[in-house]
């Protein structure tokens, strides 16, 4: 793996470890404690030792929020990859090994599905929805992003199912049931961890679009995208507010494209060599 | 090539029933009455007077017998009435979508426009040094989102710069330099990702083309590398390119929301985040289904532009 790859990956390590444990990291701040109410620090405050990346427009920690707006950032896109593989995945090697009237009906609905926009569907949705905790957002882009992983998973199941070792399996008379489980499922899964990393990187832009609207989990809940939008209204005060956790944004965003396309080439590698 | 033409037909018509369908379900199915958009709270204690606005509206019948009664109207493009400003809901939509359409026709084309001569240099001189720095700016563009991006935009060249307004826009009627103006922070934010998208597209379809038989003909005949390049190359290699782009239109409409939203544009997508916030359920309604109609569309055109396109679809089939 090249060095830029790896550090890529350490990124995206980092960014995992501090969302889990931010309860746990020495010297981190409560990200809703407002100083200025106390007196111990003001709104705006440019970086200092206390505040290692300064202050936003409430004069809360800059750091601490980019690290618990992280939990939201992974939670959201954890889900959906879960739903997506298990669901979507099984969902789509399903129809996939048995085509036939399920496969058609089974895709007709994904095809519908898809049919919307996704930031749109997903706006209506949450907003129809009325809950805006981070539950509901992680359920609904969850199940939102079953479609596509059905498409990918059905897509190399068929591929599958014209394969030797599965035309073997038929003959010696082996159940549909086994053959699928044993056979078609576990050949989908490196297709669809790839397609995942990629995935969880759109989820990630997704989210982040919902909260800069103000529709992804409440305020004063710390997001990216909305402390973004939280700092939008200042910038010609202080850009730095909004700089960080659009940095922070960026590189798990370009960090997970590295990583992802990393692992398709040397799959890509791998199948060539079969 | 009529049978292909004519069940893509049928499944347009199936797709979009079912489309709106869903909508209607959405909106209907999930918890929210509209009578509470229609009545403030504290004036619901009348019930004979909510009774009276329910039966007005239509919101006491069965939900089949509304759907029917919404799809009959939409059809011959009645999306009803906005139960807050009380105009009708096609009259908004009428209103808002050139902006919306100006700003993707303009994101699209500044897109292409870069995209192919970047995809082209970068596949012609694959490997190489400048490759690697395409590649590389094109990965970093499919990272950086349409509002971060317009963010910096409006930073850099409205604030700090003062050359372009930073929100509001001017209708093309007030002069077309007034109008791409306004337009062109926007379309840029969008283009980003869409900049990097088609690059690798354009490159990894030239990488291919290149590889033909044709081209090394071209090439024996001493044709110049520009002239095999632009002319015999690209043609093949922007069928992708096409579907690309279609199937991103799904991704640009989302972002045009985003976009409208944070450069206060007068398009669609602003209006349905306005309907959104006030919980003006008929106008979410019509705008869903609009806009997922005209993705559905333009779907259908790729594929049927495909097909004109590339003789060999047509005889598949």
């Amino acid at each position: 793996m090249p060095l830029f790859t790896r550090l890529c990956l350490g990124w995206l390590v980092a960014i995992v470890f501090g969302a889990i444990f931010a309860d746990l990291i020495p010297g981190l701040q409560d990200p809703n404690y407002q100083g200025f109410l106390f007196g111990t620090s003001a709104t705006n405050e440019p970086p200092s030792l206390t505040h290692l990346l300064g202050t936003d427009n409430n004069s809360r920690d800059i750091l601490a929020r980019i690290v618990y707006g992280a939990r939201v950032s992974l939670v959201v896109s954890m889900t959906a990859v879960i739903m997506g593989t298990v669901c979507g995945g099984f969902l789509g090697a399903l129809v996939g090994f048995v085509r036939g009237k399920t496969d058609a009906m089974i895709m007709a609905s994904v095809d519908v599905i898809l049919a919307f926009p996704g930031l749109v569907l997903l706006l209506t949705v949450v907003t129809l929805l009325g809950r805006r905790d981070l539950l509901v957002i992680a359920t609904v882009v969850g199940f939102l992003s079953i479609p596509p992983y059905t498409r990918v998973a059905r897509a190399t199941a068929l591929a599958v199912s014209r394969r030797e070792f599965v035309m073997a399996a038929r003959a010696i008379g082996t159940r549909k049931r086994t053959i699928l489980i044993r056979e078609i499922l576990p050949n989908c899964l490196p297709t669809l961890m790839a397609f995942a990393l990629v995935n969880a990187a759109v989820i990630i832009l997704l989210e982040g679009a919902l909260a800069f609207l103000g529709l992804s989990v409440q305020p004063p809940t710390a997001s990216w995208g909305n402390m973004i939008n939280a700092a939008r209204v200042d910038l010609r005060i202080n850009v730095w507010p909004a700089v960080w956790p659009s940095l922070a944004l960026v590189f798990t965003v370009y960090s997970l494209n590295v990583v992802g396309d990393h692992i398709r080439r040397s799959k890509a590698v791998r199948s060539a060599a079969l | 090539m009529g049978t292909f033409i004519a069940k893509r037909l049928v499944r347009l018509v199936g797709t979009l029933l079912a489309v709106s369908f869903l909508t209607f379900l959405l909106v209907n199915l999930l918890p929210g009455d509209a009578i509470n958009a229609l009545i403030p709270i504290d004036a619901q204690q009348d019930r004979e007077f909510v009774e009276q606005i329910r039966e007005e509206w239509g919101l006491n019948d069965p939900m089949l017998v509304r759907y029917g009664r919404w799809l009959g109207d939409a059809v011959q493009g009645d999306f009803g009435d906005s139960i807050v400003t009380s105009r009708t809901v096609s009259s908004e939509i009428f209103h808002r979508l050139p902006v919306t359409a100006e700003l993707m026709l303009v994101t699209v084309g500044l897109s292409v426009m870069l995209a192919i001569p970047l995809g082209v240099m970068a596949a012609y001189r694959e490997g190489t040094r400048l490759d690697q720095v395409i590649s590389g700016i094109a990965q970093v563009f499919l990272s950086i989102p349409g509002f971060v991006a317009g963010l910096l935009f409006i930073y850099v060249f409205a604030m700090k710069l003062g050359w372009l307004p930073a929100t509001g826009w001017n209708r093309l009627s007030n002069g077309l330099l007034d109008n791409l103006r306004t337009v062109i922070l926007p379309a840029l934010s969008l283009a980003l990702i869409e900049i990097a998208v088609y690059t690798r597209v354009v490159r990894s379809d030239v990488m291919n083309t290149l590889q033909e038989d044709f081209v090394l003909s071209a090439r024996a005949k001493g044709l110049s590398d520009r002239y095999i390049l632009f002319r015999h190359c690209l043609r093949p290699s922007s069928l992708t390119l096409i579907t690309v782009v279609g199937l991103n239109i799904g991704t640009l409409l989302g972002g045009t929301v985003v976009v409208e939203f944070l450069f206060a544009m007068p398009g669609l997508g602003k209006r349905l985040l306005d309907a959104i916030f006030q919980r003006d359920f008929m106008m979410i309604q019509g705008i869903t289904v609009f806009v997922a109609t005209i993705y559905v569309l333009v779907n259908t055109a790729v594929d049927l532009i495909y097909m004109l396109v590339d003789p060999r679809i047509r005889k598949a089939d």
